[in-house]
């Protein structure tokens, strides 16, 4: 069986490529794109660990479906506030949403 | 689950059952109230709120460990539970007004203010971290929207996108924590973390990480140095009776979290943790009062003195891992709230009451003169930042003394001198907008509204009153954590 | 028949190189379509866990509502072209030594210090089909259930409040 740690290394790479995503892209649709990495990153953690410490309580797993649903709704409200401001902005300013000052 | 367990369960929930549903009522019967008649929804998203308290005021006294102990109520979230629901009711207050003025009324506002609260208390019940991260989410969404409810407004849709971008990222910083704490433990209940830590079957390495995370991610929420880049703009560009309620409800309710979990989850962790809070306590207290001072425009003073103040809340935390200190370090964090709470909605709904359309009148020149024409509004505001200084006998005094006293109990008299010497430089600006108000002339305008002008005085008389008779208040806040 | 770690190995590296891809695409319609591969070869991994339904949730709801969501708004503003020098001066240094501070923490601490936990015997498959997943949220979890449903309304709430046009005052 593969070890817990490789799951475990797998996650954390994927959430810090998320965060380097957060901090780095100004971009608003692109550091929206990794928070949702760092959620999956956040779930890939949860289904291991129910699978190696205790798969007898399927907690783990309900857990990450509750993670599913934050995220849809989180993206919802999200793209909502994204074409609210591209629809003032376009004529505005710059062809993308940016964070003027960050 | 059987039934009469369930209706036991949503028994001891009543209160927030009571704001949730009448939200969602309140969203229908909203359909059929007209554009001028805006009023009516306010009315009746307070009156639900007032039902709901009056509901948590008549049994202060009841604990409860409800839902397989994914909640607790308790002294601790009976107390918070209050605070929230009359932080709403005050929100609802300055709202009406001001939304009119500014062209914003919509029936919306106050649907998405009654779920924000009710995250709030659902947050305060936590005991669970699936509940904690949920109740985060259920306060911290509708406050996104809140935010850039004044949209076209470019300055609020910022406000709305830079609040949810860090907000969503710091949510995901901490499920990440809850995540490896789950690991850690095999367990996301509070009780079943501390069963699994003494029976030492939980892998501190993980554990630690975990908590680590946590703090993090909640210390975007409320606002802690060095994660506090994003409140001045937030705050600034949100409409300002969103930016009142979000200072004090979140950041209370981020607190609440940070509480609940450190102080009944992890006392075991202290010896990793206690370094680290000192750490952030004096970084947060020493740059929010020292930035504060370069502040002209007030809603980014206010800002800056609100991260100051989230580290002297934190200040009571520093030595939660004491057993003997811990109670009066739950009991001087919350008390600290309250003080804080009282105070923010005093100066808050002073600048509300200054505020003009496209964000003008908020300037420190704008407040020259106002002893003379508004003599009410410089009064309540002078109090306002005596309180946030904390000059005796006003409640924001106590709230300091209460915190400073538990860290010298627990050993940290360094800190406190920190806290004292902070205190003093925020003297300076503080006392600047009184100086201000009282010693320079000018042509201020505000305007007359009377709720407004009773909740102005009625948290200025509550400072100054409340200050006086202190001792009941915080032996209520000492009711004791369940655990 | 392929050896699980063998799977496992080809799964990962596909989907760290379509995180970075999607990280350093310079058109925001390739990084939706590479966090999709990325998304799509964890579901895989979450079939080796012995996971069917997380799985068949990642495909639909993440990879499927969530992304085309994404893609949607990325044509419908016309904002997949992303310009060139987007990043602070300062940023993206800071970042990178960030990122990689916590990549080359977690995985010392994880492959150098013990977790102090054992893999656990293989699970009776039982325990995750969708019956008893059914029954966890019905029963146990059913509070934090029930808040996912009122997030969700109150996500649709804002998302309407948020793009509504202003009504024209000659109605009402």
């Amino acid at each position: 069986m593969i070890p817990l740690s490789w799951y475990l290394i797998f996650a954390a790479a994927l959430f810090s490529i998320g965060l380097f995503a957060v901090l780095a892209r100004r971009n608003a649709i692109v550091i929206l794109m990794g928070i949702e990495l760092m959620l999956n990153a956040v779930n890939i953690n949860l289904v291991a660990f129910w699978r190696y410490v205790n798969p007898e309580l399927i907690a783990g797993q309900v857990f990450a479906v509750m993670v599913f649903a934050v995220a849809a709704a989180e993206v919802a409200v999200a793209l909502a506030i994204f074409i609210s401001i591209y629809r003032r902005r376009r004529s505005v300013s710059a062809d993308e949403i940016d964070l003027m000052k960050w | 689950m059987n039934l009469s367990n369930a209706s036991a369960s949503l028994n001891a929930i009543l209160p927030l059952v009571v704001v949730i549903l009448w939200a969602c009522a309140l969203l229908l019967v909203d359909l059929f109230i007209t554009k001028e008649r805006k009023g009516l929804t306010a009315l009746l998203a307070a009156i639900g709120m007032l039902a709901s308290l009056i509901i948590t005021l008549a049994r202060l006294d009841l604990e409860a460990v409800v839902f397989n102990g994914m909640v607790t109520v308790d002294g601790f979230s009976n107390f918070l539970t209050v605070l929230f629901l009359g932080s709403g009711i005050v929100a609802v207050a300055l709202s009406y007004d001001y939304l009119k003025r500014m062209g914003l009324e919509k029936g919306e506002y106050y649907v998405l203010l009654l779920f924000t609260v009710s995250g709030m208390m659902l947050m305060a019940v936590a005991s669970d971290l699936i509940v904690v991260f949920l109740a985060l989410e259920l306060l911290s969404i509708p406050l996104y929207v809140l935010a850039g409810i004044a949209t076209p407004r470019l300055d609020s849709e910022e406000s709305s996108l830079k609040y949810f971008l860090l907000g969503s990222f710091s949510t995901g910083i901490v499920v990440y924590g809850i995540a490896l704490v789950f690991g850690a433990t095999g367990t996301t209940s509070l009780a079943g973390i501390v069963d699994a830590i003494t029976a030492g079957s939980a892998g501190m390495g993980l554990l630690v990480a975990g908590a680590a995370m946590l703090l993090i991610g909640l210390g975007f929420k409320v606002a802690l140095v060095p994660f506090h880049m994003w409140t001045p703009d937030v705050y600034q560009g949100a409409p300002s009776s969103v930016t009142a309620f979000m200072a004090i409800g979140a950041k209370a309710a981020g607190f609440a979290a940070i509480l609940r979990i450190f102080i009944q989850a992890f006392p075991a962790l202290s010896v990793d943790l206690t370094p680290v809070l000192w750490v952030l306590a004096a970084l947060t207290m020493i740059l929010g009062n020292v930035v504060a001072i370069a502040q002209r425009n007030i809603k980014r003073l206010l800002a800056y003195s609100s991260i100051a103040n989230a580290g002297y809340i934190l200040l009571a935390l520093v030595p939660y891992g004491q057993s003997d200190v811990a109670a009066d370090s739950v009991a001087s964090a919350l008390f600290y709230l309250l003080a804080y709470a009282f105070t923010s909605f005093t100066a808050w709904s002073v600048v509300i009451a200054l505020e003009q359309v496209e964000g003008k009148g908020l300037e420190l020149e704008d407040y020259a003169g106002l002893s003379r024409r508004y003599p009410i509004l410089a009064l309540t505001m002078t109090v306002a930042m005596l309180s946030f200084t904390g000059v005796p006998p006003t409640l924001g005094f106590l709230g300091k003394f209460y915190v400073f006293r538990t860290l010298l109990e627990g050993g940290f008299p360094g800190l406190a001198v920190i806290g004292v010497v902070t205190s003093l430089i925020s003297a300076y600006y503080y006392l600047r907008v009184v100086v201000y108000m009282y010693m320079r002339e000018g042509e201020p305008q505000a305007i007359r509204d009377p709720w407004l002008y009773i909740a102005a005085t009625a948290s200025a008389i509550c400072l100054v009153v409340l200050g006086i008779f202190s001792q009941p208040l915080f032996a209520w806040a000492s009711q004791a954590m369940l655990h | 028949m392929i050896p699980d770690i063998v799977l496992f190995i080809i799964l990962a590296l596909v989907a760290v190189a379509s995180a970075v891809g999607m990280l350093f695409s310079k058109n925001a319609i390739y990084s939706a379509l590479n966090l999709i591969l990325n998304f799509s070869s964890v579901a895989v991994l979450y079939l080796i866990l012995g996971a069917p339904f997380i799985a068949l949730a990642q495909v639909t709801v993440y990879a499927g509502a969530i992304m085309v969501l994404f893609l949607f708004v990325i044509m419908l503003l016309g904002a997949e072209r992303l310009r060139r020098s987007e990043t602070l001066p300062y940023q993206q240094p800071v970042s990178i030594i960030l990122a990689a501070i916590l990549a080359v923490v977690a995985i010392y601490a994880l492959l150098f210090r013990p977790l102090g936990i054992e893999a656990a015997s293989v699970a009776n498959p039982d325990f995750s089909s969708p019956a008893a997943m059914a029954e966890m949220l019905f029963n146990e979890y059913l509070l934090p259930f029930e808040v996912t449903s009122i997030l969700l309304l109150v996500a649709m709430i804002g998302a309407i409040v948020l793009t509504r046009k202003r009504q024209r005052r000659v109605q009402r």
